[in-house]
């Protein structure tokens, strides 16, 4: 079998603690000075994509906004119209939420980003799971499991009905006949008639150059990953570990043939986190030093609090795990996905603590993950290609550290031995998203 | 010479290739191009005026009052102008990008947030347009409120006062319910709420953050925002306003509102009507206009090419960069602070504008030589808004 190509996506760094503010090279989140950074250095890296994740309403932990992570974004899709005018092959993905938004206004505002990015949007369907987000928008509430991807599914056939209306060739703009569409059949109408909408009209936005816009699907349960299968271009994953993203790839995929899709149809990328360092010596200690700035005293605590659902700020975050017990009536954090069996979750972190004699804070650095890929540039880059070449995923979204100079160095370093490799492109072939991630 | 008149205030409206439907007909313009939309706004900006306004809808344009044409003569199709002005922001320095969202359809947290955003892109050049949109073919896009038919709204019996309408007012309640709604998010992150304070871990001071705590009968907003309070506090907010409920919309939620008076004696008595409501709302007259010494031929030009003489909802002036200067001079001294210009077509009239008419009104010590702020408000001589949630030292 030929060589499989790895594919890459920047992701901007997030609203939580995997995002370091404290470090001196710590920028701000919210110029766009930061966001023309890290863009323009994912283009230099010549990766698929650039990605914004979204929150539609401030995290909060017992009641108050959660004060200890970066906080403060922009709209997604307005920035990433912005930043289409600062570069020219970089795709451009922003996470949209199918709950609290409506198909006519959203398919046209990606048609949008599609027009001005000369072909390079792309869409991260998400839905929410918590009323407490419902609460800023006109709908309210929230969907269960199954209703929410069955809105997303309608929302995503609906979107392209509208966006497939316009006649490729409905703009003639001709100023000798005086046509400036084809003909008064080059815009269809759209009639649809749903379990959750009921949309009839024209769309405003010709047919843009992708034709349809990019579809990512960040969700994880069986349903989250039907709708994948059934409508996705990309998946964005947690599941970056080799053995993790095998089983996960091959679930993923065996779905697609029920929709009458080919496995390179889905491109799956989990979320990976990477550091670096001259030897391998180096790079281990710098991933520690990364977590442990992560992982500040007080998010040691916030981490605990969750769990155990109670106020914990009386313990000592250098001092061990105290003898008290989940209270598993309620829970104490709003706006994240929940912890599914925090009994079970806080049974492991307690035998965990005894085990290794963790003090909370370690507990917490221990469980809350290492990096992805830790080792020197050699070493990241061929377990990157070696995750590509076993089935594990067809590519990473990184996740940066560091607002907006994070991706820096894998540019500088880690993506030239990709490419000697031949494991990754030396410069954009197509124009298009979809042209960079091979999906025809 | 000098008139101790105060230097006016200059926009440009945007909308497809101008604001003559056949004006497509006479033009380069590919109207679904970046490329020319960037050129629009650097001709704006090299005539060094305060903004340009991007005209949009939630429906494709039509010559009915309600529901398609289906004319495959005219220009049919528009961009989301909020993106369209996010695209231009890195291309300009110094121009106002207003683009128009609607409040009807839309979701006032995603608008709020969306006109914040084009701020921080912009570094603080951001407006927006509410709009409210009345027509039934436009709800049927969303399927969540049957409107009656505009020709019924315009028809019954009291004649074609809109704002008499139940339905129409309604919209302009929401409409108002909207801009508050936005003006608290906007203030719902103190200027000063990220501290990034290592020693306790914080990266909010959260007594900082605000519920907007809106609760109507359109819609509720908790809050606070998602993004940090723009540049400019609160992004400009202008309105379109022809008769009494809407200058009452202006008056109360706008910053700057744009007039329709067709003279300058019925000017006066407008700006009278629209002071009397509002001491500090900026004044602006909409006109569209065909410019240069060849205007009123090529205007009657593009009417035979159409089929249809040009109406419009505001005065259509055409003539020589000079004469316009003429004119607005005129209105300036009834009391309109400015004048945002609808092209009659472009490129072609907003060169006429941005070169021809800014020099006329340079030379009679009525127009800047100069940007003299880096933000929209700065412009217009709006002061940056005071956070109203912030306890006053
Ligand atoms: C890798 C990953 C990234 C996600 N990013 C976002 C996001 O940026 N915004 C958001 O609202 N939800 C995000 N989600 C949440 C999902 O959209 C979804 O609501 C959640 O995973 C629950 O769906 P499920 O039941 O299918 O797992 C993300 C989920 C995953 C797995």
């Amino acid at each position: 079998m030929s060589r499989r190509r790895v594919h890459l996506a920047a992701h901007f760094p997030g609203v939580n603690n995997t995002t370091v503010w404290a470090d001196p090279r710590s920028g701000s989140q919210i110029d766009f000075a930061s966001f023309v950074h890290l863009a323009r250095t994912a283009e230099r890296g010549t990766f698929d994509f650039f990605f914004l994740a979204e929150g539609l309403r401030l995290r909060e932990l017992k009641g108050r906004v959660h004060d200890l992570d970066v906080a403060g974004r922009p709209e997604s899709l307005t920035v990433l119209s912005a930043l289409a005018a600062v570069t020219e092959r970089l795709g451009l993905a922003g996470t949209v939420n199918a709950t609290f938004n409506e198909p006519y206004e959203l398919a046209r505002r990606l048609a949008t980003l599609d027009h001005l990015s000369d072909g390079r949007a792309a869409w991260n369907v998400v839905t929410t799971s918590d009323a407490f987000t419902g609460e800023n928008f006109r709908r309210g509430g929230y969907l269960d499991r199954a209703d929410r991807y069955r809105r997303a599914a309608e929302f995503v056939r609906l979107a392209g009905e509208l966006w497939e209306s316009w006649a490729p060739d409905a703009v003639a703009a001709d100023r000798a006949s005086g046509r400036f569409l084809r003909d008064a059949d080059a815009v269809g109408e759209v009639r649809f008639h749903g379990e959750h909408f009921d949309v009839e009209g024209r769309s405003t936005v010709p047919r843009s150059p992708q034709g349809r816009p990019v579809i990512i699907q960040a969700g994880d349960s069986d349903e989250g990953r039907e709708f994948a299968a059934a409508h996705a271009d990309v998946i964005f994953t947690p599941h970056g570990s080799l053995e993790d993203g095998r089983r996960f790839y091959a679930d993923v995929k065996r779905r697609l043939s029920r929709h009458g899709r080919r496995p390179d149809q889905l491109k799956i990328m989990p979320g990976a986190t990477f550091a670096l360092g001259d030897t391998e010596e180096e790079a281990a200690a710098n991933a520690a030093a990364i977590r442990r700035a992560q992982v500040g005293p007080q998010t040691a605590i916030a981490f605990l609090e969750q769990v155990w659902g109670r106020d914990m700020s009386a313990y000592d975050p250098e001092g061990p795990l105290p003898d008290v017990e989940p209270d598993l009536s309620g829970g104490v954090s709003q706006g994240r996905v929940a912890i599914k069996d925090r009994a079970a979750v806080a049974a492991k972190w307690r035998a965990l603590a005894e085990e290794k004699h963790l003090s909370i804070r370690e507990l917490v650095i221990e469980v809350t993950g290492r990096q992805t890929f830790v080792g020197t540039p050699e070493t990241v880059a061929r377990q990157i290609d070696e995750h590509v070449q076993a089935e594990a995923a067809d590519g990473f979204i990184l996740v940066p550290h560091l607002t907006p100079s994070g991706l820096d160095d894998f540019v500088d370093r880690v993506v030239p031995i990709l490419r000697e490799r031949g494991a990754f492109r030396t410069h954009y072939t197509g124009s298009t998203l979809r042209e960079h991630l091979e999906l025809t | 010479m000098t008139l101790h008149l105060a230097a006016l205030h200059l926009a440009v409206a945007l909308d497809g290739a101008g604001w003559h439907p056949a004006a497509w007909r006479e033009s380069a313009a590919d109207v679904f191009s970046a490329r020319y939309w960037a050129g629009l706004v650097a001709e704006a900006e090299r005539g060094l005026l305060d903004f340009v306004t991007i005209e949009d809808a939630l429906g494709l344009q039509s010559t009915l009052t309600d529901g398609a044409d289906d004319r495959a003569n005219q220009v049919r199709g528009r961009f989301d102008a909020v993106l369209l002005a996010a695209r231009l922001a890195p291309l300009t320095s110094h121009v106002g990008l207003v683009p128009t969202a609607t409040t009807t359809h839309t979701e006032p947290f995603h608008v709020a947030v969306g006109i914040a955003t084009l701020d921080h892109v912009s570094g603080g050049r951001a407006g927006w347009r509410p709009q409210v949109s009345a027509r039934s073919f436009e709800a049927r896009h969303f399927g969540r409120r049957a409107f009656p038919p505009l020709e019924e709204v315009l028809n019954r019996p009291g004649g074609a006062d809109l704002s008499a309408h139940p339905h129409v007012r309604e919209l302009f309640a929401e409409a108002a319910d909207a801009v508050e709604v936005a003006r608290r998010l906007w203030d719902s992150w103190e200027d000063d709420a990220e501290i990034r304070d290592v020693a306790t871990g914080r990266f909010l001071d959260r007594d900082k953050l605000h519920y907007a705590d809106f609760a109507g009968p359109f819609f509720s907003v908790k809050g606070p925002s998602i993004t940090p309070r723009p540049p400019q506090g609160q992004p400009v907010v202008t309105a379109l306003a022809h008769s009494r409920l809407p200058y009452e919309f202006a008056a109360a939620s706008a910053d700057v509102v744009y007039v329709t008076p067709h003279s300058a004696e019925h000017a006066r008595a407008v700006v009278e009507e629209v002071r009397g409501l509002s001491a500090d709302l900026r004044i602006f007259a909409d006109l569209v206009v065909f410019l240069g010494t060849d205007a009123a031929r090529r205007k009657a030009r593009l009417d035979e090419l159409d089929g249809a003489e040009l109406v419009s909802d505001a005065a259509i002036f055409t003539g020589t960069p000079a004469e316009l200067a003429d004119v607005l001079l005129e209105w300036r001294r009834a009391g309109v602070e400015g004048f945002r210009l609808r092209p009659g077509a472009l490129p072609y009239d907003l060169e006429q504008i941005a070169r021809g008419l800014t020099a006329e009104l340079r030379g009679r010590g009525a127009f800047r030589h100069a940007y003299e702020a880096a933000t929209l408000r700065g412009l217009l001589g709006l002061p940056r808004p005071s956070n109203r949630y912030a306890e006053v030292s």
